[in-house]
C-alpha cells in the first residue's frame, strides 16, 4: 500500500469514526443530558422548566402513590415475562429441532406481524377483545355465553397486548440457546438412564438458563414502559411506569417531574442490566459454557 | 473365544432413514466379555448398530436380544447398555464427579454409595483427584476418560464405543487403546467398539467385523481379518495389499493350486475348492514380498521382474514401490537391516520379486459377495 492509500483509509476511518460519534451525541448523548438537566429543574406552566435547579422531582417521584403504580407496573410486566417464557421456551425449542429451511420458513411467519407498527397492532388486539370484538362476537353468537365477557380495559388486556408485542424477544435467545445445546448431551443423560422430566431438570434446563435470563431481561424491561399497550388495552387503572411519563409531559406538563421519573427507570433498569452481567457471569462460570465442546 | 455365551444378539435387523435403507436383515452375535470392533469406512452404517444397540434408534423390524430378552422396545434409559459418545458429550454444567456420578443419581443410588463409586471409577481410569474440575477445565484425553468413567460406573452389561479415540492425536490414542484394552479385561465388561481406523480395530479387539454399505463383509479375529481377508473390500480396507490376478490351471493337491499369473505359475494354497479355469486373486501384504537381484533369480523358480519406482524410509521399514513389467504396481516393505547388502536398491533398478510359498492368500475373483 502506498502512503497516499494509508492517509486516505487513515481518513475514512477517522470520517467514519467522527459520523458515528456525531450521531451518538446528537441522537443519544444530547437527549439525555437535557433529560438529566430538566429533571432537575422547577416546573412552570409557562416555560415547561426553569431555574433554579432543584430536587422536587425527585422528590415526586417517591410519593407513595407512585409505588403503587411502580408495582402494579412491576407486576404487569413480570406477569407478561412469565407468560412469554412459557409459550416462548416450547416453541424456541421446536424451533431448534427443525431442519434449517423449516426454521427459516417459521422464524420468517413469527417475524412478519413485527413489521408492522405495533401500535396499529395493538388496536387489532383492541378489536379483538372488545364487548362487540371477535372473540365475543363468537362466543356470544354461538351462544357459549349470554353476556360479552369484559376483556377489555383490564390487566389481562395490557398482559396479552404486552406478550404479543414482546414474545419473539424471547423466542430468539431461547432458541439461540437451545441450538447450542447438543443433542449428544441429552442423548447421554438418556443413556444414564434419565427420564424425560430427569434429563428436562438436570440438563435441558440449566443448559438453556443464559437463554432464559437474556429473554426474561429484553422482555421485562421494555414492557414497563410500553405505554401506548396500557393506553389503549388497560384503561385508567392499569398503568405501566410509560404512562406515568408520558402523562407528565404531555397531560400535566409537568416536564422537571416526567424527567426525573425517566432517569430513575433508566437507573432501575441499568441496574437490572448489571445484575444481567453478573448472573450471566456466573452462569457461564458454573456452566463451562465456553467450552468448545458445546 | 469359542466357549463363550452370546450376550448380545441382533436378528434380522432392518432400518432405514427415510427412503434410504442402511441396513437390511442385519445379524450379528457378540460374546460375554469381549472386545468387539464394528469396523467400516464412514457411512457403513456401523453407527447405526451402535445407537440401535443403545436404543437412540428404533429398527423398523428385527429382534436385539440382551441375554435372551428382546429389548428392541425398551426405552434407551432402561437398558442395561451404556454409551461412550465421539464428543464425550460430558454436561459441562458439572464437576466431573457430578458427571460421573449422574447415572446414579437419577437411579437414586445413595450418596455415600455414589461417593464410592465415582471414586473407584475415577481411580479405574486414572482421574482420582480431579472430582471438582469442571469439563472446560479438562484436556482432550482426561475428558476422553471422564466419559468412559461416567460409562463403566453403571457396570453395564454392554459398554458401546463410538470413534471414541478419534478426537485425540496419535500418541495419546495409542496409549488410550492400551488402557482401553486393560479397563475392558479388569471389568469384564463387554465393549462392543465403532471405529474407521482399522490399525485401532486389529490392536484392540478379540474380534471384528468388518462392514460395507450395510452389510457384513467378515467377522473374525485380527489375525484372521488380516492375513485372510475373505473378499477385495476386506484385502483393500485393512491395510496395503497387492494384487496379483490370475487363473486356476491345475489343481496339485487337495487345496492346492496351481495359478497362471500372466504367464507366471505359482503354487498357492487356498481355505475352499477351485475349480481349474476360476479366476482368483492372489493376495500379498507388502510385508510378505521378498525383493531379489535380478541375478540371484534361481533358474527354477519362477517371479515378477520390474523396477524399483520409489523407496522411502520409515524407521522401523524401508517401503519399496515397484513397477512390474506386466504393469502392476506393486508395494513391498521390508525390515530394515544395515547388515544386509541385498537390502540396498536404486531407483529405477530392475529386481525380481517372489514370495515364499504359503504366504498368500487366494480369494475368487468376481463382484462382492
Amino acid at each position: 500500500m502506498t502512503k497516499n492509500g494509508l492517509a486516505n483509509v487513515l481518513s475514512f476511518r477517522q470520517l467514519v469514526i467522527t459520523l458515528t460519534l456525531g450521531w451518538l451525541m446528537l441522537m443519544v448523548i444530547a437527549p439525555h443530558a437535557l433529560v438529566i438537566m430538566t429533571s432537575f429543574m422547577t416546573p412552570d406552566s409557562e416555560h415547561l422548566a426553569v431555574w433554579p435547579l432543584t430536587l422536587q422531582g425527585y422528590q415526586k417521584v417517591l410519593q407513595p402513590i407512585y409505588f403503587d403504580v411502580f408495582f402494579h407496573s412491576l407486576w404487569l410486566s413480570a406477569i407478561a415475562t412469565v407468560v412469554c417464557l412459557i409459550i416462548g421456551y416450547p416453541f424456541a425449542y421446536i424451533l431448534a429441532k427443525q431442519p434449517p429451511w423449516a426454521r427459516a420458513v417459521m422464524l420468517v411467519l413469527m417475524m412478519v406481524p413485527f413489521w408492522t407498527n405495533s401500535l396499529i397492532r395493538t388496536y387489532a388486539i383492541k378489536l379483538i377483545l372488545g364487548k362487540k370484538g371477535v372473540i365475543n362476537s363468537v362466543l356470544v353468537g354461538t351462544g357459549i355465553v349470554d353476556q360479552p365477557i369484559t376483556m377489555l380495559y383490564t390487566e389481562f388486556a395490557v398482559i396479552v397486548g404486552l406478550v404479543y408485542v414482546l414474545l419473539p424477544f424471547m423466542v430468539l435467545p431461547l432458541m439461540a440457546s437451545f441450538e447450542k445445546l447438543s443433542a449428544d448431551l441429552t442423548e447421554a443423560s438418556k443413556d444414564l438412564g434419565a427420564n424425560a422430566l430427569q434429563r428436562f431438570v438436570h440438563v435441558v434446563l440449566p443448559l438453556t438458563a443464559p437463554g432464559i435470563i437474556a429473554g426474561c431481561l429484553i422482555v421485562f424491561l421494555p414492557a414497563m414502559g410500553m405505554f401506548y399497550v396500557a393506553d389503549l388495552l388497560g384503561g385508567a387503572k392499569n398503568l405501566l411506569l410509560g404512562n406515568v411519563i408520558k402523562n407528565q409531559f404531555l397531560v400535566v406538563r409537568d416536564w422537571p417531574f416526567g424527567s426525573a421519573f425517566s432517569i430513575t427507570l433508566i437507573v432501575m433498569m441499568a441496574a437490572m442490566l448489571w445484575l444481567y452481567v453478573i448472573a450471566n457471569r456466573f452462569v457461564q462460570r458454573q456452566g463451562g459454557l465456553d467450552d468448545e465442546n458445546l | 473365544m469359542a466357549d463363550a455365551e452370546v450376550l448380545l444378539s441382533l436378528r434380522k435387523i432392518v432400518k432405514g432413514f427415510g427412503s434410504q435403507k442402511v441396513l437390511s436383515e442385519f445379524s450379528l452375535d457378540i460374546f460375554d466379555g469381549e472386545f468387539f470392533t464394528i469396523l467400516g469406512p464412514s457411512g457403513c452404517g456401523k453407527t447405526t448398530v451402535l445407537r440401535l444397540i443403545a436404543g437412540f434408534e428404533q429398527a423398523d423390524s428385527g429382534q436385539i436380544l440382551l441375554d435372551d430378552a428382546d429389548i428392541a422396545a425398551v426405552a434407551a434409559e432402561h437398558r442395561p447398555v451404556n454409551t461412550v459418545f465421539q464428543s464425550y458429550a460430558l454436561f459441562p454444567h458439572m464437576s466431573v464427579a457430578e458427571n460421573v456420578g449422574f447415572g446414579l443419581r437419577m437411579a437414586a443410588v445413595t450418596k455415600a454409595e455414589i461417593k464410592q463409586r465415582v471414586a473407584e471409577a475415577l481411580a479405574v481410569v486414572k482421574l482420582s483427584g480431579f472430582e471438582s474440575r469442571k469439563p472446560h477445565q479438562l484436556s482432550g484425553g482426561q475428558k476422553q476418560r471422564v466419559a468412559i468413567a461416567r460409562a463403566i460406573v453403571m457396570k453395564p452389561k454392554v459398554l458401546l464405543l463410538d470413534e471414541s479415540l478419534s478426537a485425540l492425536d496419535h500418541k495419546l490414542r495409542q496409549q488410550m487403546q492400551m488402557e482401553l484394552k486393560q479397563i475392558q479385561r479388569k471389568l469384564g465388561i463387554t465393549f462392543v467398539y465403532v471405529t474407521h481406523d482399522q490399525e485401532e480395530a486389529l490392536s484392540m479387539s478379540d474380534r471384528v467385523l468388518v462392514m460395507n454399505h450395510g452389510q457384513p463383509q467378515q467377522i473374525g479375529s485380527p489375525r484372521e481379518i488380516y492375513e485372510a481377508p475373505r473378499n477385495m473390500f476386506v484385502a483393500d480396507f485393512i491395510g496395503e495389499i497387492n494384487v496379483f490376478d490370475g487363473v486356476v490351471e491345475a489343481e496339485n493337491d487337495e487345496l492346492s493350486y496351481t495359478v497362471n499369473i500372466g504367464g507366471v505359475k505359482k503354487v498357492a494354497g487356498a481355505e475352499f475348492r477351485l475349480e481349474v479355469g476360476d479366476e482368483v486373486h492372489v493376495l500379498l501384504r507388502p510385508e510378505d514380498l521378498r525383493i531379489e537381484y535380478i541375478e540371484d533369480q534361481p533358474k527354477d523358480e519362477q517371479g515378477f521382474l520390474g523396477k524399483v519406482l520409489e523407496r522411502s524410509y520409515t524407521g522401523k521399514t524401508i517401503d519399496t514401490l515397484i513397477a512390474l513389467e506386466n504393469g502392476n504396481t506393486l508395494r513391498a516393505s521390508e525390515f530394515f537391516n544395515e547388515d544386509d547388502p541385498d537390502f540396498d536398491y536404486s531407483i529405477n533398478q530392475r529386481v525380481w520379486v517372489s514370495w515364499i510359498d504359503g504366504w498368500e492368500h487366494v480369494i475368487k475373483a468376481g463382484p462382492l459377495e
